[in-house]
């Protein structure tokens, strides 16, 4: 047989047609898609970039335990580079041109508001996987990180008992360390206690030297301290610096989250009091089996810090809502998170709180020791009840507000 | 009484560390007008420079003030000869090629260095004036850049490079013309700029949480400080971080540090407003 143009444009064509036909044909049943949007570049990649690495690990798991529904698992990431325009953009990508099964991700509480309208209006289900200020309540939307009555509730009690009544806030200056510093100042005056100052830093600041005097002036026995990103850490190495941190115990709601703490010295960290839903110190099985499959995909366990493991949580949440429901569509993966789903995972037991898409989890009370966080006490299976008085998606399923404390 | 001198010393502080930042910048902006972007990213530099070199054993003083000028100075002469002697009098060029090297840079410590360094504790403890502790390395940091300053002004005023360099930078075609090479004195000043920012850097590293991107939160405030010194290099570093020292500190301390930075901003933007071209363009005219 000779090779005409004839011949060779209808072989090609049939050929091109084989090739295509397997795409055509897994229109049903090609790989899930889960979309997301995480600072892997940029200022806030100390967060980001170990939360990438989460993700691909639950992904990497799923995917070697057969994927989901005979299906396999396929992420569709975006670096969102720091940039909070960025993370409008991308969350239209994802749900216009990607068509993703569900959106993971969101760093600051900021990234969070900017995507989550976006999400919601193009019916994509949203897990934003990150401690934060509470309140949200969005039935498209699921939240697995602490909430400050989770966190705060149990901290600011624990760590006046330490020191004293007489308390002054230091916060990051946007939406998480405003509304977080009200919360604070709520369970101080709750356990008897005065708020005796509150100062706002814009991300940028790294000068702390008149505020320290400040808080000289104002004499408070305890300072709490939910401070944000690399340019804050310069408060608590200038804290020591002066010596404060030998005369006034600090506690705070942010420090170590991104593994902050192992940026200070022993000295400088020593004694500071945190309470997180995670430590890499945990010695669960689950968490030594999480620590193991970390150590074999990246080498060391040097960057898993809380919101990797929540992003991590996050994941798996999702995944075995899908199995539960046998479909990846939103509605049906929904009503089978809202059965009070629950998982374990390394940071312990997590169940979907109905009401609030938020989770039950445990709290652990801890102290900087050596660039460790040392375990004090756990408080197991803390609902997240600062969202639970403003929010049920039960009663008002068509609710999309993030409820602010007033004082 | 007490609170009065804490203060003051936060105030001569807050001065000083603005100097620091902005004087190797004032070299290489004021005096070269290359528009160095990678600035603050030569700072980070020289704090990584630090805590590697104590690290390694380096008494402390010695890696701040000797290891860190001489390592990113040295960079900043590879960088000179590579990149910005082929960009001389392309101010946006520069800048471009400034912005894409700072990118490098914090790609760079982020492989080698990573997001979580453990910082280098400051080497003096603090003090107690009166009821109030005072961070006894500030005072250091004071002493530094008085130092900074003086020898700034020995070497332009007292030495033959000095002047060799002040009239290369006014006119470097008569400069060529009686025998220097213009080359030669732009790469010397710009390696002497780098090592001043090489310096800020270490010296405040046991202050900051130092992190790859950390150079950010320097270089507004450094450019700010250079234009609005103006074109006189000394006393216009010195004016103008005094004027932003003071009035950031001041606004900080009595109402907020968000205050205190709306402060600092507004008085540059009044400043700009009345002395384009920067105080020493009207004041102290002529002198260094």
């Amino acid at each position: 047989m000779t090779l005409n143009r004839r011949r060779f444009l209808t072989a090609s064509a049939a050929a091109t047609g084989a090739l295509a036909m397997p795409t055509w044909a897994l229109g049903q049943t090609g790989p899930i898609r889960m979309g997301t949007v995480l600072d892997v570049s940029g200022i806030f990649d100390a967060y980001g970039t170990p939360m990438d690495m989460a993700q691909r690990l639950a992904v990497a798991q799923i995917n070697a335990d057969g994927g989901l529904l005979g299906r396999e698992v396929e992420i569709v990431g975006y670096d969102t580079q720091s940039d909070m325009a960025l993370y409008t953009q991308f969350a239209q990508r994802l749900v216009r041109q990607d068509r993703v099964d569900v959106v993971q991700g969101g760093v600051l509480s900021a990234s969070r508001e900017a995507i989550r309208q976006t999400l919601r209006r193009a019916e994509t289900l949203y897990f934003y996987n990150v401690q934060y200020e509470g309140g949200v309540c969005d039935r498209n939307t699921f939240i697995n990180g602490v909430t400050p009555a989770q966190q705060a509730e149990v901290l600011v009690p624990w760590a006046m008992s330490e020191s004293g009544p007489r308390v002054y806030i230091l916060a990051a200056d946007y939406n998480y360390g405003q509304i977080t510093a009200r919360w604070i100042q709520k369970f101080v005056a709750d356990n008897g206690g005065e708020t005796v100052g509150v100062d706002f830093f814009p991300l940028d600041v790294s000068d702390f030297g008149s505020t320290i005097a400040r808080i000289q002036t104002a004499a408070p026995d305890l300072v709490v301290a939910p401070l944000v990103g690399g340019a804050h850490l310069s408060f608590f190495r200038q804290w020591a610096a002066a010596g404060m941190n030998q005369r006034i115990p600090l506690a705070s709601t942010t420090m170590g989250v991104g593994n902050e703490h192992r940026v200070l010295t022993a000295e400088e960290g020593n004694g500071i009091m945190v309470a997180y839903n995670y430590s890499q110190g945990l010695d669960t099985p689950a968490n030594n089996a999480f620590k193991e499959a970390w150590t074999a995909a990246y080498g060391d366990t040097n960057l898993i810090h809380e919101i990797a493991v929540s992003h991590y949580m996050g994941v798996q949440l999702w995944a075995e809502a899908v199995r539960r429901a046998g479909t990846v569509d939103r509605m049906p993966v929904i009503e089978a998170l809202e059965d009070n789903l629950s998982i374990e995972g390394p940071s312990g037991v997590m169940t979907i709180d109905p009401q609030t898409h938020h989770a039950i989890l445990d709290v652990h009370k801890m102290v900087f020791n050596n660039q460790e966080m040392e375990l004090v006490e756990t408080l197991p299976q803390r609902p997240p009840v600062d969202t639970q008085a403003v929010c049920d998606l039960i009663a008002n399923p068509d609710e999309n507000t993030q409820f602010e404390i007033e004082i | 009484m007490d609170l009065s001198v804490v203060i003051l010393i936060e105030v001569l502080y807050a001065i000083a560390s603005l100097i620091l930042i902005s004087a190797g910048l004032a070299v290489v902006f004021g005096m070269m007008k290359v528009i160095n972007l990678a600035h603050g990213e030569f700072m980070v530099l020289g704090g990584y420079t630090t805590i590697t070199a104590v690290g390694l054993g380096v008494n402390i003083f010695v890696a701040m003030l000797i290891v860190a000028p001489i390592v990113v100075g040295l960079f900043g002469l590879i960088v000179e000869r590579l990149v910005f002697r082929h960009l001389y009098g392309r101010m946006i060029d520069t800048m471009l090629a400034s912005w894409g090297l700072s990118l490098m840079m914090i790609g760079g410590f982020k492989m080698i260095f990573g997001n979580t360094t453990t910082g280098v504790a400051g080497p003096i403890p603090g003090f107690t004036v009166g009821n109030y502790q005072v961070n006894g390395y500030n005072l250091f940091i004071i002493v530094v850049s008085v130092l900074l300053l003086l020898a700034m002004l020995a070497l332009l005023r007292g030495t033959r490079f000095g002047l060799i360099a002040r009239g290369t930078m006014q006119r470097a075609d008569m400069a060529a013309a009686m025998g220097h090479s213009p080359d030669r004195i732009y790469m010397m000043t710009f390696a002497l700029g780098s090592a001043l920012a090489g310096l800020a850097g270490a010296v405040l590293a046991p202050l900051v949480g130092l992190v790859p991107t950390a150079g950010a939160a320097f270089i507004a405030k450094a450019f700010i400080t250079v234009i609005a010194g103006g074109p006189v290099l000394v006393a216009g570093l010195a004016s103008a971080a005094g004027t932003f020292g003071l009035v950031n500190q001041v606004f900080s301390f009595l109402v907020s540090p968000v205050v205190g930075d709306v402060a600092l901003l507004v008085t540059a933007i009044v400043l700009l407003r009345l002395l384009p071209r920067g105080i020493t363009a009207r004041f102290f005219r002529g002198r260094l």
